[in-house]
């Protein structure tokens, strides 16, 4: 590390620790008045003993007899000396304690009101793990050094009063002080320096170890079906060997230093004998002093570790900020308008696209983020269906993903009822659009829960209405505590299907007025399908549909249910119409949605082929072997 | 239906310290290597912390009080440097020996660990109970070597600090050091109360950690559904309750710990008071010299530290102790499925026909979900398994790949057990591509090597090609080299499950086990998967567990399973001649979804 770039470190460390105390200043305050005040009794605790030794041991044990009242007093002393030191040992780590966790606290606050409000485009440049450590383990760094900190400050008094009271005593003592204690805080500063970079290869290994296990573990089917459990396994060790090695060589630098750290306050105490009893001899000093002294440099060397401790946790707690700040600094809010859609309005909602399109912000600020849809032109009339059909990763869920404005258009505009969604306010969009997405996500919550969302107006009468609809009023029944019944991820397993099937009830239970189906029903048996759709489908109490549904499907039966089909080859509309309309005039259409019967006809062809010459598939196989 | 979570990782076993350490070393012998030696070095480091004081009793008693005799006072503090010298080595000497035998050790413990974590079945049966897996080879060894780096060292030295300051002391004066005793005893019977419940509190701790983060976890993984429910209010103040409940949990812990070393520091001013008091009363009547009391205030001081940090270290020290404990068990839980190794046999050569010899399956604790299967299919032959979901499809192809053993009853395959078969032999023959096809983060090319890593570039285009994908991956922005992210994420699921069939296909099996291998991608891809699929399967035995019927169409056979039952089996045209059967009702409602 150049020291340009460390003294840079510590000129930012300092600067976060300051800005702790800016915003933390009663406490912290409480916690190093604690602090000095402990300093000053270390001090005052070594005159007391080297008095005690001086003024009452000696001419006692010379007179032979011993005075009550001055053994009392020098009792007295010695333990109130301790009871104002615990004093000072509450304030202290109480404050630095409370300080430390009242700001993790306030910034983990920030942090995810940041991940709530910043839009899922930036979530999307962001991995899940990133996000996670910078609300977690970066917060806690950055804070990390506010521990030791008000230790710290009073230590830094207290060897000043030591210093100013050696040489109130003797100029020669003094001396030994000033070689002692410079060189003790200078060893811990070493020490730090030295250390720090060791410890953050060490925390950056422990992270790749633990990202390799995640990694394996979750992967284990594949890892298991493959019989890759060795190579794993040598993964895993090699790391997990670096590891090792960094650990060994962090553990080495401590072998060095701090044997080093308490034999230095140990060598200045045999300096006070030698040089204290030069002095004694000259009727410098008194043995009450000699001792004071040397007693003072056996209590000092502990308090002045905590200086080390703090310089040793800069670097981490200035790279945790960095990251922290990275998040805190992220601009692009997606701000939401002031309008409303008539909340009491039960008719379902028109959609419109109008000239849309879309491109994913590029990894890299100087590439050009490649185009997802242009020129998206569809509406959805006012209770009536439409499929949005096309191949894998034509951009089907970035449009359901714009209807429910999750993002927004890079041009064109978006439109509920004539209003652009921009213009919405966030409670009148969520209450007005659903959307199910193709990979359902359920909270580690009650079924209730997770389907209420604590939503107003949704009771249980609602929720069993939205579970029954979803056809997975059934299976919630047979659990073990029904709605109370904890789902996710420390709750019960559920299948991919009825996960779906939840979230499906989950958007049904707020009765939008727009439904968008992502491929939501995928994973569910096609004959479960088959009846959640039509239940969809089914006329309410007024007559007309409850809801306009845009619904990205493959199945033919789904999409037969659309009064109208857009179909969409590489982010364009490439036709919309009916099913039996696009059937007739759009091949790549017709060859996407027919390929199964494409497919039985051509089997058909083989087998007819295969009765008249059985001999020759036979044959084929033994070519092909 | 619900999959019940049956086998529990062990709960947390409440044998005592000395018997986690003895199996620990029983693991770990290495640890006790040199272990004389180490402690040898400990001890000598210790007499360093007890070298001043004699030095200040000697040369007060010999060289100042009673005549100054600088002579002395030099010889003094030159021998005890030399000490000193020599302890500050031994204490070198000590700490890199314990750290490179501990760190190695552990090592292995990690490593050993994560390996036997693969063999057991609940890694992917439950996968609730990854995370908790996860961490017996990441925080929880993390847990003991952080302990051995500080508190353990601390531990030692103080212990060791403890036990010679005692004998100097009562080398000095019984008298004194039974003060000092009696001035600590209520200190440390406090202590070991409040290291209870400091116990509890941290454990307090832990778990409002644990649910801080997955309160966070939720926040980011479910922040679509969030800003599409307009539920940010409602997380908010779940996020808050979290990170709140933590904080308090974490100030009580601090507390708690606060007085601990009150309790102690309070014991030092009581026993220095004390030491004096009757110190002074011992010097009148001459039992004791003015350098052996003042080098008692020293001793005092000695020996006030390992109590004062005493409750914090001792709490380390369990968390470890626990730790180490979590990981032990770990080790402990037999893989239910096991590797017969090298008594093992080879699956014949060719292609394999399979056998279910009365199989009957049930997860632990629940109700069968397979019942009494008998089944026979002919090597080369194609099979399609169909079904409702929660019939017990799936179970075929995990039973089929030895990822679960049977209840009862026995799977061959070309009439050799599958339980004798040893599984480098099985893992290259037979291999299966699940519904979620998982994707290391790494590029799409080197996810479709991990089955074969000696694959070129070329032969990874070649088989893209050989599969129809030749298209797609050249559509991707790097074709090969396209980062897939984390979990394959970069990519739709679709074009996962694309990566993933060609990472089957490379492994070139002699049974593929497709379960729901395609559920994500179009149907046009779809059936030219299954075409270029039936012809470069051709020769093998192929078993799939089909979603959508138009695999079981094309299949020889298809295998209808009704709760843990077979109910029918036959080629598909004689199976839709009977539409009231399962399997005619099942077509009928494809047929509707189709066209």
């Amino acid at each position: 590390m150049a020291s340009g770039t460390s003294r840079d470190v510590l000129g930012r460390g300092l600067w976060v620790l300051g800005r702790a105390i800016r915003e933390q200043p009663r406490i912290f305050a409480v916690a190093v008045t604690g602090s000095v005040l402990f300093g000053l009794m270390v001090i005052a605790s070594a005159f007391v003993v080297g008095r005690v030794v001086g003024d009452v041991v000696v001419p006692a044990i010379a007179r032979g007899s011993v005075g009550t009242g001055v053994l009392a007093l020098a009792a007295a002393s010695l333990f109130g000396i301790s009871v104002l030191r615990v004093v000072g040992i509450f304030g202290r780590r109480l404050g630095a304690g409370y300080m430390q966790y009242r700001l993790q606290a306030a910034y983990r606050r920030r942090v995810t009101r940041r991940y709530l409000d910043l839009p899922l485009s930036w979530h999307h440049r962001n991995a899940t793990g990133t996000l996670l450590s910078n609300a977690n383990s970066d917060v806690e760094a950055a804070w990390y050094p506010i521990a030791p900190l008000p230790f710290a400050v009073g230590t830094v008094v207290m060897l000043v009063g030591a210093i100013v009271s050696l040489f109130l005593t003797d100029w020669a003592l003094a001396l030994v002080g000033l070689a002692v204690f410079p060189a003790l805080f200078a060893l811990n500063v070493v020490y730090s320096r030295r250390m720090a970079p060791r410890q953050a290869r060490a925390q950056r290994l422990r992270a790749e170890v633990s990202g390799i296990a995640h990694e394996s573990f979750d992967g284990a089917l594949v890892v298991k079906t493959m019989g890759r459990e060795a190579e794993e396994t040598a993964r895993f060790a090699s790391r997990a060997g670096e590891l090792r090695d960094a650990l060994i060589s962090v553990g080495r630098l401590r072998g060095v230093f701090d044997p080093m750290l308490e034999t230095l306050p140990s060598l200045g105490t045999l300096a006070v004998l030698v040089v204290g009893a030069v002095r004694l001899r000259a009727g410098a000093i008194s043995v009450a002093e000699l001792v004071s002294v040397a007693f003072l440099f056996t209590v000092l060397a502990f308090p002045v570790r905590a200086i080390g401790w703090v310089l040793a946790e800069l670097p981490r707690s200035v790279a945790g900020w960095d990251r922290v700040r990275r998040v805190l600094d992220a601009t692009g809010e997606m701000p939401y308008g002031d309008k409303t859609l008539d909340p009491a309005d039960p008719t379902p909602a028109t959609l419109a696209f109008q000239d849309v399109h879309f491109g994913y912000e590029p990894a890299e600020a100087h590439l050009p983020g490649a185009e997802v849809l242009g020129e998206v032109t569809f509406t959805v009339p006012a209770g009536k269906t439409v499929a949005l059909v096309g191949p894998t990763g034509a951009g089907k869920s970035t449009i359901a993903s714009l209807a429910v404005r999750l993002v927004d258009p890079r041009a064109g505009t978006v439109a509920l009822d004539g209003v652009d969604v921009r213009d919405l306010t966030a409670a009148s969009l969520a209450s007005t659009v659903a959307l199910v997405a193709q990979v359902p996500f359920v909270f580690d919550d009650t079924v209730r829960a997770n389907i209420a969302l604590d939503r107003p107006g949704i009771g249980d009468d609602e929720v069993w209405a939205a579970l029954r609809l979803a056809e997975a009023d059934g299976f919630v029944a047979a659990l073990p505590d029904g709605l109370d019944t904890m789902v996710g991820e420390r709750g019960t397993s559920l299948s991919g299907g009825q996960r779906q099937r939840l979230t499906l009830a989950r958007a049904l239970a707020g009765r939008p007025r727009l439904l968008v189906l992502d491929d939501a029903t995928s994973a569910v048996d096609p004959r479960v399908e088959a009846a959640i759709l039509a239940g969809l489908r089914a006329p309410t109490d007024g007559g007309g549909a409850a809801a306009s549904i845009l619904v990205v499907a493959y199945r033919r039966a789904t999409i037969a249910l659309a009064d109208e089909v857009i179909y969409l080859e590489q982010g364009r509309v490439l036709a919309r119409g009916t099913h039996a309309e696009l059937l007739a005039t759009v091949p790549g259409y017709a060859s996407l949605v027919t390929a199964y019967e494409q497919a039985e006809h051509d089997r058909e062809q083989t087998r007819t082929y295969d009765e008249v010459t059985p001999l020759t598939s036979g044959l084929e196989v033994e070519v092909d072997r | 239906m619900t999959t019940k979570v049956e086998a529990e990782l062990p709960a947390e076993s409440p044998e005592s310290t000395w018997r986690t350490l003895r199996r620990g070393l029983a693991l770990s012998p290495e640890l006790k290597t040199g272990l004389a030696a180490t402690v040898a070095l400990a001890l000598v480091y210790m007499i360093g912390r007890v070298a001043v004081p004699v030095a200040v009793q000697r040369g007060i008693d010999h060289g100042i009080v009673g005549g100054l005799d600088l002579g002395v006072v030099w010889r003094v503090v030159a021998i005890t440097g030399a000490v000193l010298v020599v302890t500050t080595t031994c204490g070198y000497l000590m700490m890199r020996r314990l750290f490179t035998v501990s760190e190695t050790a552990l090592a292995g413990v990690r490593t050993r660990a994560f390996r036997h974590v693969h063999d057991l079945s609940m890694l992917h049966q439950q996968s609730e109970r990854r995370g908790s897996l996860v961490s017996r080879v990441t925080s929880d060894v993390d847990q003991i070597t952080t302990f051995l780096q500080w508190g353990g060292v601390i531990l030692i030295v103080n212990l060791g600090q403890l036990v010679v300051t005692t004998i100097v002391m009562l080398a000095y004066s019984w008298q004194l050091t039974l003060v000092v005793l009696v001035a600590f005893a209520p200190a440390v019977l406090v202590i070991r109360l409040l290291q209870r419940r400091l116990a509890g509190a941290y454990g307090l701790v832990r778990q409002r950690t644990g649910m801080l983060l997955g309160t966070i976890a939720e926040s980011v993984v479910g922040a679509p559904v969030i800003r599409s429910y307009g539920i940010a209010g409602r997380t908010a103040r779940r996020l808050d309750a979290a990170i709140e409940g933590q904080r308090h949990a974490q100030q009580r812990a601090i507390r708690i710990s606060i007085l601990g070393s009150s309790v102690g520091e309070l014991a030092a001013g009581l026993a220095l008071a004390g030491v004096v008091v009757v110190g002074v009363t011992l010097g009148v009547d001459r039992t004791l010299s003015i350098g052996q009391l003042t080098a008692f205030l020293f001793l005092v001081t000695l020996f006030i530290q390992p109590v004062q940090i005493a409750t914090e270290v001792l709490n380390e020290a369990q968390n470890a102790i626990a730790g180490w404990r979590r990981v032990l068990d770990v080790l402990d839980v037999a893989p239910d499925v096991a590797d017969p190794g090298a008594q093992g046999r080879e699956l014949p050569p060719g292609p394999l026909d399979i056998r279910f010899a009365g199989v009957t399956f049930a997860y632990p604790g629940g109700p069968p979900v397979l019942h009494d299967v008998r089944l026979e299919i002919p090597a080369k032959s194609r099979v399609a398994v169909v079904g409702e979901t929660g019939s017990g499809k799936t179970t075929f192809a995990k039973l089929l790949t030895r990822l679960m053993d049977p209840t009862a009853g026995e799977v061959l395959l070309s009439g050799v057990p599958l339980r004798q078969v040893r599984f480098d032999s099985l893992r290259s023959r037979v291999v299966m591509v699940p519904q979620d096809g998982f994707l290391f983060d790494a590029t799409v090319g080197e996810n479709v090597r991990f089955a074969r890593p000696e694959l070129t570039d070329e032969e990874l285009t070649a088989a893209f090609t050989e599969l129809g994908l030749a298209d797609w991956l050249d559509g991707l922005p790097s074709g090969l080299y396209t980062p897939v992210g984390e979990r394959g994420e970069a990519l739709s699921v679709g074009e996962r499950q694309l990566v993933a069939l060609a990472r089957a296909y490379v492994a070139d099996p002699d049974l593929l086990v497709l379960d729901e291998a395609t559920s994500a991608v179009d149907p046009a891809t779809e059936v030219r998967l299954q075409r270029t699929l039936d012809a470069v399967t051709r020769g093998r035995t192929t078993l799939a567990i089909a979603h959508r019927l138009s695999t079981a169409q094309a299949a020889d056979e298809v295998i209808v399973v009704d709760r843990g039952r077979i109910v029918q089996r036959g080629p598909h045209d004689e199976l839709v001649r009977d539409p009231e059967s399962i399997y005619g009702l099942l077509f009928a409602s494809w047929l509707e979804q189709t066209r």
